[in-house]
Parts: C-alpha cells; sequence; structure tokens
C-alpha cells in the first residue's frame, strides 16, 4: 500500500467519514444522531462532520494524522435516513471502533459521542436518539449493584409490582416529623418511601437526623405489619466524601436503600457510589433530576433511552422511568421502550418504540424503572398494564393527600394495586374493566373507597412534547 | 374531623401483620384461588407450596410442603396439595409460590390459607 502524502489544509469530511458500503462489526460503538444541518450543508457532509467531529477529526488536517492509520481508528458514518414527519431532519447512523473507548468507561464514551460536536456550527441541532453498547463494553461495566432478582429476595417481595411514596412537602419538615410522614406510610403497606431529590442536609433537617428518624420508621412498620420496609435516604451532596460519609452512616444503622440523582453528581461520582453499594449490600434508587434539559427538546440533546441505557451501565437498582399517565411527559411507547432496555437480557431494534438497534445485556441485571409523579388510585390498572411485575410504582401527592391520612392513603394504594394484580392474573382486561375492578376491591377498603371519591375527577392530558418520530404527527 | 376513620394496625395485635401479595385483600374464595393456580400453570412456572408458623412469617425460610412440583400443570393436583398442606398444618400460613427457573425468581408468591393470628 503506497503511504499517504501530507497535504494541508480544509478538506470535505465526507471525502473521509462518509461511508455508505461500511460492514458494521459487532465490536463496534453504533449511535444514531438527529441531525438538523445548517442550510447549503449536503445530509452526507453533515454526517460525516458529526462522525468526525465525535471521533478522530479536528477541522483541518494535520501532519500527526499520519503518523497512525486513521483509517482503523476513525468514526464513520454509515447511513442516513429520513426522520418521519420532519423534512429539516435526519437520522445519521455512526460506527466507532472499539480503540476509540476506555474500557468501562461511560464517561469517555460520551465524552466523545457527545462533547464537542454538540456544538459545532455546521449543525444547526443535533439529538443522539440510541447508542448499540456492544458486548464487550457492556461486560467491562460495573452494572446495577444487584439487579431485579436480588432486590426482590433481600425485600421479599414477589408477583406484584412495589408500592412507594415520595414524602411531601419535600422541603421544611423537621426530621421528626419527617420520619412519622414515612411510618404512616409504611405502616399503612406501601414498601418504600423516598426523599425528595432536593432533599440533602438542609438548616431545618440535617441529614444525619433524618436518617435516624426514617430507620426508626422503617423498623416499628416492620414489626407492625410484618414485612420488609426501606426508605430511599438520599445521599447526594456536594461532594463524593460528603456523599460517602452519608452512605456509610445508612448502612450502619441498617438502612436497605439509599438513593442518589445521577446526572448532578456526575456519573464518575455515582459509579463510584454504586461500586460500594454492591460491596455494602446496599440497594441504590436513582433519580433523575435535570434529565428534562438533555431529553425534551425532540431536536436536540440525549433522547432518555440513552441516558436509560447508560444508568444501566454504571449502577442503579432503580431508575425514574416516566410514567405515561401521570403528571410528567411520557409518550408511551416510547417509555416502554425504554423501561425494556433497562430491565430485558436483549432488546430487538424497534422503531415503533424508537429502539434504532439490537441491544445485548449479556448477564448484566436489570434495573427496576420507577413510575413516579402526580399519579394516583384511578392511574393503577393502567400503570400496572404498562409497567408489570417489575416497577415501582410511586405514589406521592396520592397517598400523602388522602383525607383520611397517609396510612389510609397507602392502604387505599395497596388495596387498589393488589385487586389490579388479581384481576390481571385472572385473565381481565385492566385499562378496559379499570373502573369495575377497583370499585369491587373497595367494597371491603374503605380507605380506597374515599381515595376513588377524593380524585375521580384529576386527569393530566396535556399533549406530549417529545413524541416518537411518526409521520402524522 | 369526625368523619376521619382510626387506621386500625396496632403492635399488639398480630392480625395487624400482613404477608405479601394479595394480604390486604380479603381471603380468596375457591374459584379464586384456581384462577391464581391457573396463572401460574399459563405461565410455565413450577407451583411450590410452602407454610409457617404465623408468628415466624418475616423469616425467608418457610417449611416446604414436599419438593416444589416440577412440571405440573394440573390445576386440581395442585389445588390438592395445597389442601393437603392446610390440612396437615391448620394454624400456620399456608402459601403458594410460582418458580420462574428462567428469571430465577419467584413469578407469584401467595398467602392461599391464613394461620391463626398469634
Amino acid at each position: 500500500m503506497a503511504a499517504k502524502k501530507y497535504d494541508a489544509g480544509v478538506k470535505e469530511y465526507r471525502t473521509m467519514y462518509w461511508q455508505p458500503d461500511y460492514q458494521v462489526k459487532d465490536s463496534d460503538i453504533l449511535a444514531c444522531f438527529k441531525v438538523i444541518p445548517q442550510a447549503g450543508v449536503s445530509r452526507e457532509e453533515a454526517a460525516a462532520a458529526v462522525a468526525a467531529e465525535s471521533s478522530t477529526a479536528t477541522w483541518t488536517t494535520v501532519w500527526t494524522d499520519l503518523l497512525t492509520d486513521l483509517e482503523y481508528y476513525k468514526g464513520r458514518a454509515y447511513a442516513i435516513e429520513d426522520v418521519p414527519g420532519n423534512d429539516e431532519a435526519f437520522y445519521a447512523f455512526i460506527a466507532y471502533p472499539m480503540d476509540l473507548f476506555e474500557e468501562g468507561s461511560v464517561v469517555n464514551v460520551f465524552t466523545s459521542l457527545v462533547g464537542n460536536v454538540f456544538g459545532f456550527k455546521a449543525v444547526r441541532s443535533l439529538r443522539l436518539e440510541d447508542v448499540r453498547f456492544p458486548l464487550w463494553f457492556v461486560t467491562t461495566c460495573p452494572g446495577p449493584p444487584h439487579g431485579i432478582q436480588v432486590e426482590r429476595d433481600k425485600l421479599d417481595k414477589y408477583g406484584r409490582p412495589m408500592l412507594g411514596c415520595t414524602i411531601k412537602p419535600k422541603l421544611g419538615l423537621s426530621a421528626k416529623n419527617y420520619g412519622r410522614a414515612v411510618y404512616e406510610c409504611l405502616r399503612g403497606g406501601l414498601d418504600f418511601t423516598k426523599d425528595d431529590e432536593n432533599v440533602n442536609s438542609q438548616p431545618f433537617m440535617r441529614w444525619r437526623d433524618r436518617f435516624q428518624f426514617c430507620q426508626e420508621a422503617i423498623e416499628k412498620a416492620e414489626a407492625e405489619t410484618g414485612e420488609r420496609k426501606g426508605h430511599y435516604l438520599n445521599v447526594t451532596a456536594a461532594t463524593y466524601e460528603e456523599m460517602m460519609e452519608r452512605a456509610e452512616f445508612a448502612k450502619e444503622i441498617g438502612s436497605p436503600i439509599i438513593m442518589s440523582d445521577y446526572l448532578t453528581v456526575g456519573w464518575a461520582a455515582h459509579t463510584s457510589l454504586s461500586k460500594w453499594c454492591r460491596k455494602n449490600g446496599m440497594l441504590l434508587h436513582v433519580h433523575r433530576a435535570m434529565h428534562g434539559v438533555i431529553d425534551r427538546n425532540p431536536n436536540h440533546g440525549i433522547n432518555f433511552r440513552v441516558l436509560a441505557k447508560l444508568l444501566r451501565l454504571i449502577g442503579g437498582d432503580h431508575l425514574h422511568s416516566g410514567t405515561v399517565v401521570g403528571k410528567l411527559e411520557g409518550d408511551r411507547e416510547a417509555t416502554i421502550g425504554w423501561i425494556n432496555l433497562m430491565r430485558d437480557r436483549y432488546i430487538k431494534a424497534d422503531r415503533s418504540k424508537g429502539i434504532f438497534f439490537d441491544q445485548d445485556w449479556g448477564p448484566m441485571p436489570g434495573v427496576i424503572p420507577v413510575a413516579s409523579g402526580g399519579i394516583h388510585v384511578w392511574h393503577m390498572p393502567a400503570l400496572v398494564n404498562i409497567f408489570g411485575n417489575d416497577s415501582v410504582l410511586q405514589f406521592g401527592g396520592g397517598t400523602l393527600g388522602h383525607p383520611w391520612g397517609n396510612a389510609a392513603g397507602a392502604a387505599a394504594n395497596r388495596v387498589a394495586l393488589e385487586a389490579c394484580v388479581q384481576a390481571r392474573n385472572e385473565g381481565r382486561q385492566l385499562e378496559k374493566e379499570g373502573k369495575d375492578i377497583l370499585t369491587n376491591a373497595a367494597k371491603s377498603s374503605p380507605e380506597l373507597k374515599v381515595a376513588m371519591e377524593t380524585w375521580k375527577e384529576i386527569k393530566f392530558e396535556f399533549d406530549t412534547v417529545d413524541k416518537l418520530d411518526v409521520q402524522h404527527r | 374531623m369526625s368523619d376521619v376513620q382510626d387506621y386500625a394496625s396496632r403492635l399488639s395485635d398480630p392480625a395487624s401483620r400482613k404477608m405479601g401479595t394479595f394480604s390486604y385483600l380479603p381471603p380468596m374464595d375457591a374459584a379464586q384461588i384456581r384462577k391464581q393456580v391457573e396463572w401460574i400453570v399459563k405461565n410455565g412456572w413450577n407451583p411450590a407450596i410452602e407454610h409457617t408458623e404465623p408468628q415466624h412469617s418475616m423469616s425467608n425460610y418457610w417449611y416446604m410442603w414436599k419438593l416444589p412440583m416440577f412440571g405440573e400443570t394440573d390445576v386440581d393436583r395442585i389445588l390438592a396439595e395445597l389442601e393437603a398442606c392446610h390440612k396437615a398444618n391448620p394454624d400456620n400460613h399456608v402459601r403458594l409460590l410460582g418458580y420462574d427457573n428462567f428469571k430465577q425468581s419467584q413469578g407469584a408468591n401467595m398467602v392461599i390459607y391464613r394461620g391463626k393470628a398469634v
């Protein structure tokens, strides 16, 4: 093979980074971007530019390019597709060779894939829609500390979704009053209660006090109900050292589960925490504050399915995934797509659910999706149908807002849940017969009856902003 | 506030103890139990029966009633074993499990006969 000569200057990206005949390798990391190029920039050039800028290239040729084999190291755009219902945008499929990435480093992968390229002038907007992580990369990442089956065994919960509740008001309660709210929820029949994401260690309630009062609440509720309980103690803090101090204390007092906000604490800190959790037998609940900034704009950012895959790689036992039916944004099919990606062993590409690539997780355990936000007993049939057993359904206002208090609210939710699970097992259509199922269950539960009367009129019928790309939008 | 109801659950009252899925619903009648057994069979899970003295129900390990019924799909035979276990241990909780060997977990776990609260 003849050696190349150095030829300084700016070249069109497509001469090197657009390669429609490329055969993708099993070891490649594959990415699908939604691209809207600047006026006058062709699709091929824009796709090649994204491939180049997210892998080996800079804006001009440099002599040191010739000291290596760029043909081997470069990322390349290998396919372009129309985006249904959007004439401006197109999908660019890019393959990155395995050598570009450090083993086990999600941080490294995303520093490339969503790095400088997102500010690149030749594209008007850019969205990372999906990433295929090859099996070699998956097996170099730590993954969930425990996974779904281990959590079920540790907590002795089978055959149904688990139930949770975020304690409100989210800010301002004293630690003792907060613990009271926790105790009432747990004795009423919930499996979990949760710190709100912004509950850290404020002057009105320092973390150590909160941890101790919540642990007493758990222990008493367990003794009273004979069931295992947990409260997600939020260890999110300003520094890694402080976060670990809180985690260690949670373990010391016997808490079964802690929580972290993986986007705001940073992925490296979160990964370290997750590894600590496995080492110390601590379940890890993961909240996703800031995701809306990254994933909600349909033309720019990162789709949540990518953030969900990323979390499975760096580790978490629970992850908030949207509810479809509550107060927060979430397209139904897209949500089903990413909860499959969180839980299943092998997921086939399925455009109807927004999944662009087959994804093989090998032996990596799954993450339990958490549905939380503006849901109440009337949503239960749809939630059980959409999420299935391996999920946590979290009713905050839908527990605490019960006219008789938290314990009654919790019992109402538990009865509604069990009635729906029973009916599903009997072969009944939950979303069609939901009203019947709940009304019948309420005959033996005055708590459920009152809950149904309290919330019957509440609906959340705003249109979803981040929808799947379909022709009829 | 007179219409607010108390939530009657007490440490001192053994009847406040719950036992997992369906323990917040009224006990199932025979037809309902049969449907749950059918659900386990339909999913291809292996039925198993366990029982315990109610005061020890928080233990992971209840007494196995014989061995799990691997591959058993005859609903009547499963129901008969449940009844046999109950008859032999009338004061104990008796639960029915569906072992899901693919997930290495239990797809179902429900108390069928509730023991005497002590």
